[in-house]
């Protein structure tokens, strides 16, 4: 089964390879993965498709906290969240279906990024279900080239963001001493 | 200002003397000859290890023996890669211990330039975190967050990778003051409403049982623990991680569940009605056939780790916290609770502690002794007989590791070392030298078998730079007896690279190295012997030669279910 996870995390060398590390060393297959910053250049968000048994999701999302670069994991499948994903498609038209393939684009509100007298090249955002349909069709249509962007999700719920405060050096040290004693 | 100019190598060591380290175990090489020249008056003490391997091993020694972070350093390349197993053998276990590695100059990074490797990427999933310093000016933070990640939480290995050219470049240093990583939550307190669910759940009980595992010796909460016990007058098992956690003497200590716990440990988990899970993972090694394992008891489970709750077991009640800070809770819940509920289940328990008690008498693990040969359970008896439950154990994994285990006691935590997780042959004799360079108080008794000896052969020359007064007992049954034991049981004896010949003269080699040694075959001179070994000022090292067939029993087959244990080996049938 999906499940979707939006994560915010910094945006630090490595955290990227923390985060599919951590998937494929817990043998989570992943389907989709996007990344990019957030209003703040020092974070990222990032969303992750993965195809894992529904039982094992709060474990997927207990790993992802635990990594230290990672300030949140929200599990979104199926929660209040909104999921887009975009499409580039290349198809080749030829003179007599050219008006219905942009009738089908006009169907699922697709723009025209580019045409030439070979064919279009088009684009498409909305849910991944829409997607597929918009393809399946295209597909009737001749050969096409397909890029997808996977998932970006964004959570619709106030999820309270909690962080860890800055803690003087000496609050480490405290825990050091309590461990000397005998 | 210029005086305050120092170098990415002496900024490192001032860190380390912050965070009171007094000793780094390593082994220099090229891209970390400018941290050596810093060290080469520096007022930090360095151990020079034969292999950097021993050198993450000899730091988890001396993390487990005192509770203090271990810190090891190697250098880039073959120097980094040979530290990553004792990197994932302290993740598996949870030790704290801070790795230093030297990496080739920022400039060639990328360029498969001599002895680079990548260090960061090789090490993600081997460290519970690690760090990558390009620029002098930041290798304070980053030092001081290893320790800080290392050393709290659930606690774990930390690799900080530092260029060449940060360990030599000069910057301005300005003491680190404040840690910050908002992204990193320790979970310590408990939650006080689960806390009181969790004593109710406790009388309520009438079959309690208290599985406590490493993370009350990792926390420290040995007291606590036996407060708890005590408290509650519930049977305890301690899994091979917390040996000690529960003085073996104590009358409420049962033994060590699992694969090769005793009958007694392993029948109470399976009938017990609450299961009392303290610092502790349902280890598949414990747990046997999980589907099977405590089939009738509602789980309480304590951990520092939310990840570890309903990893592999679901809790009915879950307490996410520190061993340390939740029992005591638990303790004042349970006594608040005692006068109007103590009682009620009083009859229960006590034919609990009855039927306990018989499991205990009926099979109890008693070390079996011959006339004629040195059986390896008769060895770890006479241990036993000359530490009495006070001197530090170290072992490897196998026969040799189980029966210690097994036969062995300890009144402390912190006593018993070994590789538990990782299960890492070639841990015993390295961590015995970081144990014993942190508590030279202490008699250390390394036990090895004789293939995990012969993987720690050069860190003999160590043990005796440093007149480390190491007693390593060498289990020789001639065999990679576990791997042989399997072979036996489950692949028709068919016994495929498992004896081990051409074994060295033990006294030859030690006197080699320039200490002394012996081998005893014979029954009747075992007890002097091991009483020579410790009576020897310096090293010893007693290679005892015990019967070459004997396997480790009780035995819980893998994928079986706990209840299920193979008592003792198959006894031929008298024609």
């Amino acid at each position: 089964m999906q499940q979707v996870i939006s994560l915010l995390l910094e945006n630090k060398p490595g955290a990227l390879m923390r985060v599919t590390g951590l998937l494929s060393q817990r043998g989570y297959n992943i389907e989709s993965l996007t990344v990019g910053r957030t209003i703040d250049p020092t974070l990222s968000r990032m969303t992750i498709t993965v195809d894992v048994d529904p039982n094992v999701r709060p474990q997927v999302i207990k790993q992802m906290n635990k990594l230290i670069n990672v300030l949140q994991a929200t599990d979104v499948t199926g929660g209040p969240a909104v999921n887009r994903e975009l499409v580039l498609v290349r198809i080749r038209v030829t003179q007599q279906n050219r008006t219905s393939v942009l009738k089908e684009a006009e169907i699922f509100q697709a723009r025209v990024v580019d045409s030439t007298t070979e064919g279009f090249a088009l684009e498409a955002t909305g849910d991944s279900e829409k997607l597929d349909e918009f393809i399946d069709v295209l597909t009737t249509y001749g050969d096409i080239e397909v890029t997808r962007s996977g998932i970006v999700s964004m959570p619709l719920d106030n999820r309270k963001l909690r962080l860890s405060p800055p803690l003087p050096l000496g609050a480490a040290e405290e825990t050091l001493e309590l461990q000397q004693t005998e | 200002m210029s005086s305050n100019l120092l170098s990415g190598a002496k900024i490192l060591l001032d860190c380390l003397v912050r965070e009171n380290v007094d000793i780094i175990f390593g082994y220099p090489g090229g891209v970390t000859i400018p941290l050596y020249d810093a060290l080469y008056d520096h007022q930090i003490r360095h151990i020079l290890v034969r292999h950097e391997q021993n050198a993450a091993f000899e730091a988890q020694g001396y993390a487990r023996a005192t509770g203090r972070t271990g810190v090891c350093c190697a250098t880039s390349g073959p120097g980094a890669t040979n530290l990553v197993t004792g990197l994932v053998d302290a993740m598996m276990d949870s030790i704290p211990i801070v790795a230093i590695t030297g990496q080739v100059s920022s400039k060639l990074m990328g360029t498969d330039a001599f002895q680079e490797a990548d260090t960061f990427g090789i090490t993600r999933s081997a460290t519970k975190h690690n760090f990558l310093v390009k620029n002098t000016a930041d290798l304070p933070q980053a030092v001081h967050e290893a320790f800080y990640v290392a050393s709290s939480g659930r606690p774990g290995p930390v690799l900080v990778d530092i260029t060449k050219d940060a360990f030599q470049g000069q910057s301005h240093y300005a003491p680190v003051s404040e840690i910050h990583l908002p992204g990193y939550k320790v979970f310590r307190e408990g939650h006080n409403g689960q806390i009181r669910r969790a004593a109710q759940m406790m009388w309520e009980a009438e079959r309690p049982y208290i599985y406590a595992g490493g993370g009350t010796v990792l926390g420290n909460a040995s007291e606590e623990l036996r407060a708890l016990v005590e408290t509650l007058d519930a049977p305890a098992v301690c899994t091979l991680m917390a040996l000690g956690a529960l003085p073996a003497d104590h009358p409420n200590f049962i033994s060590m569940p699992g694969m090769h716990g005793s009958y007694a440990s392993n029948m109470g988990m399976y009938h017990a009605d609450l299961l009392i899970a303290l610092g502790t993972r349902f280890d598949d090694r414990v747990t046997g056939r999980l589907a099977a394992f405590a089939p009738h008891a509602k789980i309480i489970h304590v951990d520092i780790d939310p990840a570890e709750i309903s990893k592999n077991r679901v809790a009915d009640l879950p307490i996410v916290g520190d061993v340390k800070r939740v029992i005591p809770k638990l303790i004042g819940e349970l006594k608040e609770l005692a006068p109007a509920m103590k009682s009620k289940r009083a009859a229960a328990r006590q034919a609990w502690w009855k039927q306990v008690r018989e499991w205990k008498a009926e099979h109890p693990l008693v070390a079996e002794k011959s006339d004629t040969e040195i059986k390896p359970q008769h060895l770890m008896a006479e241990i036993d007989r000359l530490s009495g439950g006070r001197a530090i154990v170290t072992s490897d994994v196998g026969q040799h590791q189980m029966w210690s285990a097994q036969l062995i006691r300890f009144n402390e935590p912190r006593l018993w070392i070994n590789s538990g997780g990782l299960g890492s042959m070639g841990f015993g004799l390295p961590a015995a030298i970081g144990a014993q360079m942190a508590r030279p108080d202490k008699l250390v008794f390394s036990i090895v078998g004789d293939g995990g000896f012969q993987m720690s052969i050069p860190e003999l020359a160590t043990i005796v730079n440093h007149a480390l007064p190491i007693k390593i007992i060498i289990m020789n049954n001639g065999y990679l007896g576990m791997v042989r034991q399997w072979q036996q049981l489950f692949y028709n004896n068919r016994l495929c690279e498992v004896t081990l010949s051409g074994f060295p003269d033990a006294e030859k080699l030690a006197a080699a190295y320039g200490f002394k040694g012996s081998t005893v075959d014979k029954v009747n001179e075992l007890s002097a012997a091991l009483e020579t070994a410790v009576a020897e000022p310096g090293p010893y090292l007693l290679n005892v030669k015990v019967s070459p067939h004997e396997n480790v029993y009780p035995m819980v087959p893998a994928g079986g279910a706990i209840n299920e244990m193979v008592l003792r080996a198959p006894q031929p049938v008298e024609a």
